[in-house]
Parts: C-alpha cells; sequence; structure tokens
C-alpha cells in the first residue's frame, strides 16, 4: 500500500441534513453529513438509546471491525450483547464527530460555500467547530431516529467533553451522563501538547498549505510525529516501562556486532518502535486537516466560559444523574480535573457519582481492561435503569 | 444493614433527599432509596467501597467529610448523616457546621468514650483504653477526637443546636434504656445516637 496516497475511506452510513447546521462561529454550513454506526434495537418507546461519543482520534466504529485497519471496534470490549453497555437491552449509537474524516461532514468534504466550482475541498478553509457544535450535528440524528429522551450519553477524553456538553446543552434529553477521564476544560498543558501536533503538521513538506491532495500526497511525517508525541501522553511511565523498559530491537544487519557496540541510529528501543508503528498505522486511517480542526476544538473546550466563568451555573438545576470516572495514572486528564468537576456537580446539587479507577494504564485506561471500570459502567447504567423505572 | 443503621433509618422521613457521610458498604442508602423512596446520595473515603457502591446503581462520589462538605450548597439535602466517624475527622466542630449548613437536620452517630469500661481502663491501668469498640492502639488509630456524649452534648449547646432525638445504644446497636438520665447513658451507652436540627427549630414560631 502506497502510504503517501491520499486517504480513500469510501461509504460511511450515514444521514444527510440538507438543511445543514449553524456553527457556533457564525458560519452556516449548507449540507450536514452525520455517519454513525449502531447497535441493538431501539425499544417501541424509544427508551433505550446510548449515544457512545468517541474520543480525538476515535470514530463510529465502536464494536465491529474497522473497515480501514481490520481491527476489531474500539471498545468493542464496552459495548455488545452481554458487555457492560449491553445491546441486549439498549440501543447504541456512535457518530463520527462534525469535523472528523469517517464521513461526517469535515474538511475533506466538498466544500458549500460557494467558492471554486463545487468540486472542491475545504482543507484548511473548513469552518472553526467547537464541541458544542459537534454535540448538536449528533443531537440532530438522535432526533432523526424519534428520540425524544436519550438513556444516557457516555464517552472517554473528547468523548467526556461531548458527554458534558451534551448535558449542559440538553439536559432535558438524557438520563443519565457519564465523563470519563475527561475535564470541563481543556489544560494549559493539553493545548500546548495539541499546539506541537500541529505545527509538526506544518512543517512536513508534503502540507503544501493544507491543500495537500492536490499534489497526491498527505503530510504523512507530520502527522505520524504528532500521533507519536500524542500517544505518550496516553499512556503512563510505569505502563512504558511495563511494556518495553530498555529492551533494544537489533539491527539485523547489525547483529554480527557484539552486543556492547549499539550503532546510533539503526538499532532502536522497543518503545521507538512502538511508537513509530503507532505513527505509520495513523496516516493511514487519519486526515492531517481534521487533526488541525479537532484538536482547535477541543483547546477551546471551557464549559465554565460559557456561564460567566462559574462551572456550577453550567449545571444548574440538571435533571441528568452523573458518573464521573478518572484513572489514577491519567495524567493528560488528571484525577484533580474530575474532582474539580465532581465538586461543581455538588455545588449545583447534581446527584453524581465519581470514581477513580486504581491502574497504571495512563490515560488510554479507559480503553483497555480495567474489571472495576467494567462494573462501574454496568452497575451505574443499571442503578439509572434501576431509578427510572425501567426495567 | 447493622442495627444502628435501621436506627438512624427510622429518624428519617420517607421521600426525602439525604446525604451519608461515610455510606461504606452503601447498605444504608440502598435501603433508602428502596423501602423510603429517598433521594439519598453518599460520600466515602476508601475507594474500595466507592466503586463496590457505584457498581450497584448508587450515587457515591470519592470524598471525605473534612474537604468535601463545603462544596454543596445550603439546604442541599433534609439530612446529613454520618455513620461512627465523627470521632476521626480532623474538625468536627466544623463537620457539624457544614453538616447543617447543607442539610436541615443531622444525624450523628459516634462510640462514646465516657462508657463505664474505659473509665475503669484507664483508671486501673493507666493506659489508653482498648476494647472491641476501641480497637486500635493509640499510635494508629484513625480516632483522633473521641468524645462522650455529655462532650458532645456540651458542643451541641454552645453551637446553638437543637437536639431532637438522641438515644445511647450497645455496639450491636439495640437501643438501650437509660434515654432519661443523660449520666447513665454516658455511663453505659457504647454508641450515642444524635438528631440535630438548626437553632431556629427549637425556638417556637413566632407570629
Amino acid at each position: 500500500m502506497n502510504s503517501t496516497a491520499p486517504l480513500d475511506v469510501g461509504e460511511h452510513q450515514h444521514c444527510t441534513f440538507p438543511e445543514g447546521l449553524d456553527l457556533e462561529c457564525g458560519v452556516h454550513l449548507a449540507a450536514l453529513d452525520v455517519a454513525y454506526c449502531s447497535y441493538g434495537t431501539l425499544s417501541p418507546t424509544k427508551d433505550n438509546a446510548i449515544v457512545v461519543c468517541h474520543a480525538f482520534t476515535g470514530d463510529q466504529y465502536v464494536a465491529e471491525e474497522h473497515p480501514l485497519t481490520g481491527k476489531p471496534g474500539w471498545w468493542s470490549r464496552m459495548v455488545g450483547p452481554g458487555r457492560p453497555i449491553d445491546t441486549n437491552r439498549f440501543f447504541v449509537i456512535c457518530m463520527n464527530v462534525l469535523g472528523g474524516c469517517m464521513g461526517s461532514t469535515g474538511p475533506r468534504s466538498l466544500r458549500t460555500d460557494g467558492v471554486g466550482d463545487g468540486t472542491e475541498r475545504w482543507g484548511t478553509d473548513f469552518p472553526p467547530v467547537t464541541v458544542r457544535d459537534m454535540v448538536r450535528a449528533q443531537y440532530k440524528l438522535v432526533r432523526h431516529f424519534g428520540i425524544e429522551r436519550l438513556f444516557a450519553v457516555v464517552g472517554g477524553s473528547m468523548g467526556g467533553m461531548q458527554v458534558l456538553e451534551w448535558a449542559v446543552t440538553y439536559p432535558n434529553m438524557m438520563l443519565a451522563a457519564m465523563p470519563i477521564a475527561t475535564a470541563p476544560y481543556h489544560s494549559a498543558q493539553n493545548i500546548a501538547f495539541n499546539e506541537v501536533g500541529r505545527q509538526s503538521i506544518f512543517a512536513d513538506p508534503d502540507w503544501h498549505g493544507g491543500r495537500y491532495w492536490q499534489h497526491d500526497v498527505v503530510p504523512a511525517r507530520g502527522l505520524a510525529v504528532a500521533r507519536m508525541m500524542a500517544h505518550i501522553t496516553y499512556l503512563s511511565e510505569e505502563a512504558l516501562t511495563r511494556k518495553f523498559g530498555r529492551r533494544v530491537r537489533k539491527d539485523p544487519s547489525n547483529a554480527q556486532a557484539p552486543e556492547a557496540s549499539l550503532s546510533m541510529f539503526s538499532d532502536v528501543f522497543e518503545v521507538e518502535s512502538y511508537l513509530r508503528y503507532q505513527g505509520s498505522a495513523f496516516v493511514r486511517r487519519f486526515d492531517a486537516n481534521s487533526y488541525l480542526t479537532i484538536t482547535r476544538a477541543m483547546d477551546w473546550f471551557d464549559l465554565a466560559a460559557e456561564h460567566d466563568g462559574e462551572l456550577p451555573n453550567a449545571f444548574k438545576g440538571t435533571p441528568v444523574r452523573f458518573c464521573v470516572v478518572s484513572f489514577s495514572s491519567d495524567w493528560l486528564f488528571p484525577t484533580s480535573s474530575s474532582r474539580y468537576l465532581v465538586r461543581a456537580l455538588n455545588q449545583a446539587a447534581a446527584n453524581v457519582s465519581f470514581v477513580e479507577i486504581e491502574t497504571d494504564k495512563g490515560h488510554d485506561a479507559f480503553l483497555l481492561d480495567e474489571p472495576d471500570f467494567d462494573r462501574t459502567v454496568r452497575g451505574f447504567l443499571c442503578g439509572v435503569a434501576d431509578h427510572a423505572g425501567l426495567a | 444493614m447493622r442495627l444502628d443503621q435501621r436506627l438512624i433509618a427510622d429518624m428519617i422521613e420517607p421521600g426525602t433527599r439525604v446525604l451519608d457521610i461515610g455510606s461504606g458498604d452503601g447498605a444504608l442508602l440502598d435501603h433508602l432509596f428502596r423501602l423510603r423512596g429517598c433521594d439519598a446520595r453518599g460520600i466515602e473515603i476508601d475507594m474500595r467501597e466507592v466503586t463496590r457502591s457505584v457498581a450497584h446503581g448508587l450515587p457515591v462520589v470519592h470524598g471525605d467529610a473534612d474537604h468535601d462538605l463545603s462544596h454543596y450548597p445550603d439546604g442541599a439535602f433534609d439530612y446529613v448523616v454520618l455513620q461512627r466517624t465523627l470521632q476521626a475527622v480532623e474538625r468536627p466542630r466544623e463537620v457539624l457546621r457544614q453538616m447543617l449548613r447543607i442539610g436541615r437536620h443531622a444525624i450523628v452517630s459516634f462510640p462514646n468514650f465516657g462508657h463505664w469500661r474505659l473509665r475503669l481502663m484507664m483508671l486501673f491501668s493507666g493506659r489508653m483504653p482498648m476494647t472491641s469498640v476501641w480497637h486500635t492502639p493509640w499510635y494508629e488509630t484513625p480516632n483522633i477526637h473521641p468524645c462522650t456524649i455529655r462532650d458532645f452534648l456540651a458542643l451541641c449547646q454552645e453551637e446553638g443546636y437543637c437536639v431532637q432525638q438522641w438515644m445511647a445504644v450497645d455496639e450491636d446497636g439495640e437501643r438501650a434504656p437509660w434515654r432519661r438520665s443523660i449520666r447513665l447513658a454516658n455511663l453505659f451507652g457504647e454508641q450515642a445516637l444524635f438528631l440535630l436540627g438548626r437553632k431556629e427549630d427549637c425556638q417556637p414560631a413566632r407570629k
């Protein structure tokens, strides 16, 4: 496979809203595509729907094989028949975010602002979107299904930001919210990491001012470096040490050399090789302009700012039941940011549960095997159903 | 559910909002929700207990009495419950103030340090007493603020709290029959249980 060729993702299941969407930046998107996957069956009373919000580089393929990578769905251990989010019981919808590159309207879509001959893509001219814009796009699809009230909205990391935005924007449209490994605003440190990723993309000679597809290339090196850097932030020092330690992968051409004589760059530490693999796999499924659009949306996210700087005001009188989950070794969205959120919810007298899961797996723990986390998700959802009188 | 928890549950009106500080395994929360129709929430310091409670569908947050009560708004609850924990908090007086700020009523239970067995042990051995209730040595006990029933009543008076109900119970939570005499209760009661109201609740309403 030619890894520098522009991505062709083919057709994803989607719904088109011809009326478009008014974005917070003031731009009107003339037509809106929302790509999604769904699992389970919507009950006749339409009271069993759960929206799962994906993280930054995730997509709607939650619980099925990914069409590009062939890998299992990113949360197939959580969503499925008999799983904690049980599709025998719940109807689960996951949508590709606005600005993404897996079928929802984004920088790779054809531009609708009258510029060009109608065959031109947005690229870097795609209007800036916010997490709220993403959620308002999702709302349209939920209403399209005829759902008046969601059972729950669940998501981790940037998905958790969407969960919070859902709860604040549509509090009467959901029974429960599960923001996982997230924060009510993007911290300076997180903005800094995002900026390094963006600069890495800009620095790639194949970037071509964001119109790389016109040159039949993608800024693969820049995007891969951005991914490698970001991937470090998803792990923890303990996890890296446990997985790779200081182990070295010897260059086969250098195999005859004595153990001590390491070459400058041909022998690589296991951790380097792992990151390179992560970087190269990523560029095959992700678009650089989407990377920019979505990181910017995360950077702008600040729930309190939308409510006079007072986070509790965002949740005043909320009927939503919250379950906030953090992971002890997550330093990207640390427990302290979840605790800050929980205190704001307490100040708003909201019904909130808060669990910190003990793990050394870092931010990515919410995607990995954590039995306590599974039990928490399952138990919280059952409790909400119990409370709402749903059998 | 322990017997003293049953006594606590009996003090709580059905259908009310309750915050249980130190909710442990969530037995009281579960009882209040299922049998009394209460909106009952918990705070628990032990993360394993929190996870267990949430996994049972109970609304519990990780936190503690000293640091987390100040984040709740005034009058958010009808009852705020503190079970067998008052002696272990950093600032008992401040915790009580917070409880009666965020709740209309406070329900407090604590082990009575005035029990005759403790008094005798101190008197005869000259060492910190060790009993089934006070079972950790002084250098590692979490119980840094033990008090007697009379101490607690004195604090309530000083703070102007309205003692609406009180009882001494034995270790199993069985109600003890010394309700008429505070001095006897203070001598024979192993645990104490109080229902407090705010200052204004004791004053007759003026027309």
